[in-house]
């Protein structure tokens, strides 16, 4: 079959006018196509009931090359997620943000619990007036001895909440279910008429554990729009602002894991040397989690040949130390008889779920938008493909092991190189308009992607956003199958998903 | 055995003998804004319209803490002239009108409530809320329990249940699906208890103000005793307002 759907690179900002429109069965046609080619769903929005239809716009990837195109749903439409379970939560997200109703989704509920932004009747029969979880109907199961776990929205520990409903026998959980939108701020309308500098602090806040990723996806997508490019070296501080992010917490994850396993040593020198990577970002911008760093046309500050240096000679030093925890992590026993094994994913039920990231590439999903859509210095680095691994425990704190070695590598070859750069001041564009724009980057968590639309005053009139967590909290429930309920902890840390990046 | 003491050895001792001795942070770190009163009024009006928090007043030339985002906007804008952020990091205060100023915070120990400090001086057990917000706050708070700052050595410790503590810890802005079990969390905390506001979004709503899905500050909830500004507070932001409150 001829694709009908528009070829698009990351970051490239299209016309309006360009994006194929489709029928809808025409659209669900081509996008079913691509997802049985083995293609994925970067996004899947709608941008403002119109007419009582719905704009919706796609963007899909397969192998290296991103796809788009538009179509006008109904009130209610065949749902894809019947035929390819890639488009599971985006179909949801469009029935709870626009009142289109999904027909034949085998599990249409509330993603984030609040009210339509079309002024529709609710698809899911709320009043929002009531408390979450509202019209809920969990996934229950019958039989002698079967009983239910209900956990949260507070949990025990300093941690976001979200709501786990877990199905056992036992001590064995059938199912698990999760049901966020605990930590809903509603950022996504507030964008659009933002000012450039509240829209900064915005996108840094998405989830403030990401805010490196966040800040480039918008930075890169204002750029786009804007017709600006950052200089070399801005890219290579963004670049290295990225790769700090991924170590501060793959590290960070490793001690969590650790410490779930009652094997304390790592788990305190991980937590220390997490610190210590989070202060290098410190002593770039002035802030912990990048605040500030990443900006639309470059850098947020100045920074000098001597700050470079400085955090390469924290990076070399803390280097063997993180070379020797880990192999003490993974050289002792009594954690390889904990993580062999347990909450195994396999890689058809990866692929399934459109797993991104070091969860995805645990299963065996080699994908790494660092290496198939590269933008900034990632263009001259080369990152080698990851190993294979069998989905557990062990393949998730593995991979991070590996990516925070690999991180290292890159960045003792970028921060010699390192050229002075300029703060770029956070100012209002102006923006193409009637346009177009897909950012995507690996964050530490995976694929995350922004979207921004522009009218014909260049305004932006949807902005958009995926975190990698929204592709992920399903990994989360597929481990926990047929798996003891008291590894659920290890199983969580294992993942490490973002509620608030969920939750938006 | 061989490698567990290996890494023992090379690891070292690594808590900070804060607050003992002073601890510096880098230079380019956004501790306590400081406002000059006598700042041109065009510098003070340009600060106040960049502002994407709406924190610094031009006509009183003060900075609203609890809405500031310390994002360094104004400090630019007015080249340092108008503005300066310190390297302080001591910014709790025990009354929200105190975290609207020109740079001067009155002593957090001397505005603490004398009985918490009897009560809880010795052992605080906190149950921390997570009401939305980004995580940052969370994240920032968990790293007390580090080596390098290692909060139990105060007597002080995160627990699992409302019922085992002295005083919740709220980070986020209270988002509407948060609002009933940040109360239910609170209401089962046994009396005495102490309110603590960490992060610039539970006390006012932070960079999310605006939004009908928040609530603009705990306090329009709750009554809070301690204010933590910052976004996110330092870790040091909260231990030292935590000592000087309680201890």
């Amino acid at each position: 079959m001829e694709s009908k759907l528009r070829a698009i690179t990351n970051g490239e900002a299209i016309r309006r006018d360009d994006i194929p429109q489709l029928s809808v069965s025409t659209f669900r046609e081509q996008a079913l196509a691509l997802v049985a080619a083995g293609g994925k769903v970067v996004q899947l929005f709608g941008t403002a009931v119109v007419d009582g239809v719905l704009p919706t716009i796609a963007v899909l990837r397969l192998g290296d090359q991103l796809w788009t195109a538009a179509t006008e749903l109904p009130e209610t439409y065949a749902s894809l997620t019947a035929e390819a379970e890639p488009f599971h939560l985006f179909e949801r997200e469009l029935a709870e943000q626009f009142g289109v109703t999904p027909e034949n989704h085998p599990w249409l509920r509330m993603v984030r619990y609040h009210p339509n932004y079309a002024d529709r009747p609710d698809v899911f029969g709320n009043d929002y007036r009531v408390d979450i979880p509202g019209n809920y109907p969990y996934y229950a199961v019958a039989g002698d001895e079967i009983h239910e776990v209900a956990v949260g929205p507070v949990h025990a520990g300093v941690i976001e909440p979200g709501h786990f409903r877990f199905n056992c026998i036992g001590e064995r959980v059938l199912n698990l279910e999760i049901s966020l939108g605990y930590q809903h701020r509603g950022i996504e309308p507030m964008l659009p008429g933002a000012s450039a500098r509240r829209r900064q602090t915005l996108v840094e806040t998405i989830a403030g554990d990401t805010s490196a990723a966040h800040s480039l996806c918008h930075a890169q997508a204002i750029e786009a729009l804007a017709d600006r490019s950052p200089n070399p070296p801005d890219q290579m501080v963004r670049t290295a602002a990225l790769e700090l992010e991924r170590l501060a917490n793959h590290t960070g994850d490793l001690g969590a894991l650790s410490g779930d396993v009652a094997f304390l040593p790592p788990a305190n020198y991980f937590g220390r040397m997490r610190g210590d990577l989070l202060n290098m970002t410190l002593w770039l911008c002035g802030n912990r989690f990048s605040r500030g760093l990443v900006v639309p046309g470059g850098v947020g500050v100045t920074l000098e040949r001597v700050d470079f240096e400085t955090v390469l000679g924290r990076v070399q030093e803390l280097k063997p130390q993180l070379e020797h925890v880990i192999d003490l992590l993974f050289a002792t026993s009594s954690v390889r008889a904990r993580f062999d094994g347990c909450g195994r994913v396999s890689r058809s039920d990866a692929e399934h779920l459109g797993l991104v990231g070091p969860a995805g590439r645990a299963s065996g999903l080699d994908y790494d938008v660092r290496r198939v859509f590269p933008t900034e210095h990632y263009t001259q680095l080369d990152l080698d493909a990851c190993q294979p691994f069998g989905g557990d425990v062990y393949a998730r704190a593995r991979i991070r092991a590996d990516e925070i070695l690999a991180s290292i590598a890159l960045l003792e070859k970028m921060l010699p190189k390192m050229k002075r750069t300029e703060a770029t001041d956070v100012v209002e564009h102006s923006l193409a308009p009637q346009s177009l724009v897909v950012t995507v980057n690996e964050a530490w968590r995976g694929e995350v992607s922004h979207c921004v639309l522009t009218d014909a005053d260049g305004k932006i009139v949807r902005y958009k956003i995926k975190d990698p967590s929204f592709h992920n909290w399903n990994g989360l429930a597929m481990s926990l199958r047929d798996t003891g309920i008291s590894d659920f902890p290890l199983n969580n840390k294992s993942f490490n998903l973002s509620y608030c990046g969920h939750d938006l | 055995m061989f490698k567990t003491l290996m890494n023992r050895w090379e690891q070292g001792h690594r808590t900070t003998s804060y607050p003992k001795t002073p601890i510096e942070l880098p230079a380019r770190y956004r501790g306590l804004p400081t406002v000059d009163p006598e700042a041109p009024a065009a510098l003070a009006t340009s600060c106040a319209e960049a502002c994407p928090q709406a924190a610094f007043d031009r006509d009183e030339r003060r900075i609203d803490l609890g809405r500031c985002v310390f994002c360094g906007t104004c400090e630019r804008v007015s080249d340092g002239k108008a503005v300066q952020f310190t390297r302080r990091f001591e910014l709790g205060t025990a009354d929200r009108a105190h975290l609207v100023t020109a740079g001067d915070l009155p002593d957090l120990a001397q505005h603490a409530k004398q009985h918490f400090k009897k009560l809880f001086g010795r052992s605080l057990q906190l149950r921390q809320i997570s009401s939305a917000g980004c995580n940052a706050c969370e994240a920032d708070l968990n790293v007390l329990g580090t080596p390098f700052f290692d909060l139990s050595r105060f007597g002080i410790d995160f627990v699992a249940s409302p019922r085992h503590a002295d005083a919740i810890v709220v980070t986020g802005p209270i988002s509407r699906n948060m609002h009933t079990a940040t109360l239910t969390t609170y209401e089962a905390v046994p009396t005495p208890k102490a309110v603590i506001a960490v992060g610039t979004c539970a006390i006012s709503g932070g960079p999310f103000v605006g939004s009908p899905e928040i609530s603009e500050g705990l306090e329009s909830l709750l009554p809070v005793d301690l204010f933590i500004p910052g976004c996110p507070p330092h870790p040091l932001t909260n231990l030292h307002a935590l000592l000087s409150y309680f201890k």
